[in-house]
């Protein structure tokens, strides 16, 4: 097990490397000279002269060579130290912190409901496997991996908030104003779930343990919800934990459709704002939660599958 | 013979695939008395496991196009589920061939084995909670002596330490520790009927004889029947009362083991007894059956074995093979046994009539 | 084999093209193509968009982005079945020329995309060793920034427009096209006839060219299928967003994205162009799973009944 979490950490730290240089760089693309803009709203927005500019690349190694400020950069960093914004008094990693609940309890509750949906409409299709159900929740499946979720909200804000009145369209604070979000969020995820569910669903149903299982005088609920579903979900799990990329891809439009504060209207925000470090920071702090997510959704699938070996590579 | 446990009558197993529909199981007629262990004996495609299946019901994605079968009285081929389930949780049990595979990797041995206690104490009350052991709403003093019990079928079928195994996964266990656990599955719900569908076939020579041994034991000391489903003769001369033959889906001979080891009449069971090892001299060629057993696409016409047949005359190739009776309840099919018995060998007529 | 059916169909009148197109309809992949009905469905959904684009100035007697104030917020009618907007353009007509936007992006960032997935992926497969495990790391790197959130930063910092968006998304895009021609390069440099002509002193080019890449269309097509969809819903999220094209451009996410304060006195001004996006996505969905039913051959299991 240690050597197989060694394994793991060592790559994902050379991943994390690799994610923190490109990040670093995004900055040389940017356009503008940094050291203009940070004295400028230092000013009050009056254009610093040369000398000044000068002066202040010198005091903050902007002369360096890169690897050095690179590795300048990476220290601060590790101190929890993202930069300060251009255009607010706040730190990076503050204004992260602030936003990071907000999109974390959409992100869960998008997940809930996913998971709502998946795991009954997932398991019901393949046990009706080309029958009626089948068909409809397939179909409804592709539809929801289909449907925008930017236009989803909308539609969900006309007919549950404008028409029927029972919800609010938009704010963050209450229950009811995570309702609409979530279920946005949660609709293309539970369609993606739902179809991988689905097909794991058959190919477990396949096995011959299922026919021991029958053998045995069960019934097929319980070999459906204990014996298949249980075996099914090792897969699914896995997914599940790769779709905290597509939570954040999501969760940006939304919290722009339901006017909610978050790590994703906080990005957009910046890029139109051209407030670099937040963007960078950002970036950073969104790629280091992915991997770190897909390194402890690794370690955790070989819990839930007690196949595995701990030491060596799945079968 | 006393009233049969289990007969079956003219079963026909069909499965669908895109090529066509195939003809398993085409027209099997047996009976098992009580006690009693009977072998059925074939190569691989056959329809003997087939044949089996169907007996227990699990013939699915096949389907049971005609026959019957009466286990116990009942009528399995039209019983509901709920018959079914009740006659598997306590009268009918099924041992897979390879244990690799047919144990559920993600729970421990000992719950596989509590499910057919519970199932057989109970057929109707299966209830989620109770199954997924949800805590707080399943029954735990049930469960602590159900284990209990677990410990003393692992002992039976010869699992060493049994109480130390309870929480061990399936793939803790060795494929012979499996195959006995697999047998304690089979033995909770104290079957009158124990299926074996070829059990030792996925395992080593030694632990091959250990099951085999513990099945014998087993069937003395419960008074079960064992059908016994292998394509070994020496497993069958071993252990088993009586032989099924089976070739292309049919029965082609059947009869007291003595008579059929000692006696064959069948040109098939012939050259499968010819094909034993056992009774080959060293450094002597292995012999073999020429040829491949037939695609039971679309059913056949004449005697399925007709390809590979030294006997084979024109009225192999066309319609029903009589079954002819050829001493106490020795029956064989097939329309040349006078010529067979005769030991006229009509090598060229086998050219004749052609290899597929 | 191929030059001599080359030659052949040169050669050939039209009768025998034809008999060959029917050949082709009648061939077991497209009998189990067409088996799916939802394959269809796909397919005339892909179609008709494509038709759409095509003929968009012969379709709708409107102009697209000309405006007129005094029909602003019409709802549908014969006269403009899907309505108009707030600016009194039909919406319809703007769906009608928004699919040749979609389409365009979709096929040129997928065609980028592919090309530098195959460069990649081949380079990767077949030199092995130190190129393979260089250029699968940095696919990793990539692959540790969630898609569209990286795709989101690229148009942002280069600027909002349609060109953006496309070098953004296939920036992001092309890494998936090079992990699935790497595993097929892998596969098929093992086989016996690979290694025969390499003994028979092919060289590398002609054997990829070959030998190779043949073997790798078929996911490949599926990929691109499917990707179709996720480039132009890609697009849609980044212009809704503003990122991709700014108005009066009639892009269908930049059209939901103007058309959201009017949501509450007209409705059809958001909901058709998020019709039209789900209809093309779902179109190339439908179609990317009927050909990977056909083309790929890990699939066939799933299709074919269990035998005994």
């Amino acid at each position: 097990m240690w050597k197989f979490v060694l394994q793991r950490s060592v790559s994902a730290v050379f991943v994390l490397f690799g994610v923190s240089v490109l990040t670093f760089l995004l900055v040389f693309f940017t356009p503008g000279d940094p050291a203009e803009t940070i004295l400028r709203q230092q000013m009050g927005g009056q254009t610093p002269s040369a000398e000044a500019i000068e002066q202040f690349r010198a005091n903050q190694g902007l002369n360096d060579p890169i690897p050095v400020q690179y590795v300048d950069w990476v220290l601060s960093i590790l101190q929890g130290d993202l930069g300060q914004s251009y255009h607010s008094d706040s730190s990076v990693t503050q204004l992260i912190v602030d936003n990071l609940w907000p999109t974390f309890e959409l992100a869960l509750a998008g997940m809930a409901v996913a998971l709502l949906i998946a795991v009954p409409t997932g398991v019901i299709s393949a046990v009706h496997k080309g029958g009626r159900l089948d068909y409809g929740s397939q179909l409804a499946a592709l539809l929801g991996l289909s449907m925008p979720n930017f236009w989803l909200g909308y539609l969900l804000m006309l007919i549950f908030a404008i028409n029927l009145s029972v919800l609010p369209t938009s704010g963050y604070g209450t229950i009811d104003q995570l309702v609409l979000p979530a279920i946005t969020l949660g609709t293309g995820m539970a369609a993606i779930i739902t179809r991988l569910l689905r097909s794991s669903m058959l190919e477990v149903l396949d096995e011959e343990y299922i026919r021991t299982a029958r053998s045995k005088g069960l019934r097929e609920r319980i070999v459906v919800y204990k014996h298949t579903l249980r075996n099914a979900l090792i897969p699914v799990i896995t997914i599940i934990g790769l779709q905290f990329g597509y939570l954040l891809n999501g969760a940006v439009i939304i919290e722009i459709v339901f006017q909610r504060p978050g790590l994703g209207r906080l990005l957009i925000d910046s890029i139109f704002a051209r407030d670099y470090p937040i963007v960078q920071g950002l970036v950073l702090v969104i790629a280091v939660l992915f991997v770190v997510t897909n390194f402890l959704v690794d370690v955790a699938y070989r819990y839930v599958d007690p196949r595995i070996s701990f030491e060596g590579a799945p079968k | 013979m006393t009233e049969p446990l289990l007969s079956v009558e003219n079963l026909h197993t069909h499965f669908e695939t895109y090529d066509g529909t195939v003809h398993a199981v085409n027209g099997v007629s047996f009976e098992i008395g009580p006690g009693e262990i009977v072998g059925i004996v074939g190569e691989s495609g056959s329809g003997k496991s087939v044949t089996a299946l169907s007996t227990m019901r699990l013939e699915d994605p096949g389907r049971i196009v005609e026959g019957s079968i009466r286990f116990r009285g009942t009528e399995l081929t039209t019983a509901t589920d709920r018959d079914i389930r009740q006659l598997r949780g306590g009268g009918l049990s099924m041992v897979f061939q390879d244990p690799m595979t047919t144990l559920n990797p993600v729970f421990t041995v000992s719950e596989q084995i509590v499910e057919s206690l519970k199932v057989h104490d109970n057929p109707e009350a299966q209830t989620l909670r109770e199954y997924l052991r949800i805590p707080f709403f399943h029954d735990r003093t049930d469960w602590r002596k159900k284990r209990e019990r677990v410990v003393e079928l692992m002992e039976e079928v010869g699992i060493p330490n049994p109480a130390e195994r309870l929480d061990a996964y399936p793939h803790e266990f060795s494929g012979g520790m499996r195959q006995r656990a697999m047998l304690a599955i089979a033995l909770a719900s104290e079957p009158d009927l124990l299926i074996a569908d070829e059990p030792t076939t996925a395992l080593d020579v030694t632990i091959q004889a250990q099951i085999l041994k513990i099945i014998a034991r087993l069937r003395e000391e419960r008074g079960m029947s064992v059908v016994m489903i292998t394509h070994d003769l020496g497993v069958v001369a071993d252990i088993c009362d009586r032989v099924i033959v089976m070739y292309g889906g049919e029965i082609m001979e059947h009869g007291p083991v003595e008579q059929i080891i000692r006696n064959p009449q069948h040109p098939y069971t012939q050259a499968l007894l010819e094909c034993m090892p056992q009774g080959t001299q060293r450094k002597e060629k292995l012999e073999t059956i020429d040829g491949q057993v037939p695609a039971q696409l679309g059913g056949i016409t004449g005697c399925p074995f007709a390809s590979r047949c030294d006997y084979t005359h024109d009225i192999c190739w066309s319609g029903d093979m009589p079954t002819v009776d050829c001493g106490e309840n020795h029956q064989a099919k097939c329309c040349e046994l006078q010529r067979v018995n005769d030991g006229e060998n009509a090598t060229h007529s086998s050219n004749t009539g052609g290899t597929l | 084999m191929t030059d001599a059916d080359d030659t052949t169909v040169a050669s050939t009148s039209k009768s025998t093209k034809r008999t060959r197109l029917r050949s082709l309809y009648h061939s077991r992949k497209a009998r189990q193509f067409r088996a799916n009905s939802l394959n269809i469905v796909g397919l005339v959904i892909v179609l008709a968009i494509i038709a759409s684009a095509l003929f968009a100035p012969f379709l709708t007697p409107y102009d697209p982005t000309e405006q007129n104030l005094e029909n602003r917020l019409e709802s549908p009618s014969l006269e403009h079945p899907m309505g108009t907007d707030q600016l009194g353009r039909d919406i319809l007509t703007r769906l009608v020329y928004g699919a040749q936007i979609s389409l365009r992006i979709g096929v040129i960032v997928v065609a980028i995309s592919l090309g530098i997935g195959t460069v990649v992926g081949v380079t990767a497969g077949y030199a092995g060793g130190y190129v393979d495990e260089a250029l699968m790391r940095f696919v990793d790197i990539l692959l540790a920034f969630p898609g569209l959130l990286l795709a989101l930063v690229i148009a942002g910092i280069l600027g909002p427009s349609l060109t953006n968006i496309m070098i953004a998304l296939a920036v992001v895009g092309w890494t998936r096209y090079a992990r699935v021609i790497r595993g097929s390069v892998l596969s098929v440099k093992e086989q016996e006839y690979i290694k025969a002509s390499q003994l028979m002193g092919v060289s590398r080019v002609r054997i990829i060219l070959r030998h190779i890449l043949p073997n790798v269309i078929g996911p490949v097509v599926v990929l691109a299928t499917i990707d179709m969809a996720g480039v132009i819903l890609g697009t849609a999220g980044l212009s809704f967003l503003g990122l991709g094209a700014q108005p009066p451009t009639p892009e269908w996410g930049t059209m939901i994205s103007e058309g959201r304060n009017y949501l509450q006195d007209a409705w059809w001004v958001v909901n058709f162009p998020g019709m039209a996006i789900m209809l093309a996505v779902l179109g190339f969905n439908l179609l990317g799973d009927g050909l990977r039913d056909v083309l790929d051959p890990r699939d066939t299991d799933a299709v074919q009944n269990k035998g005994l």
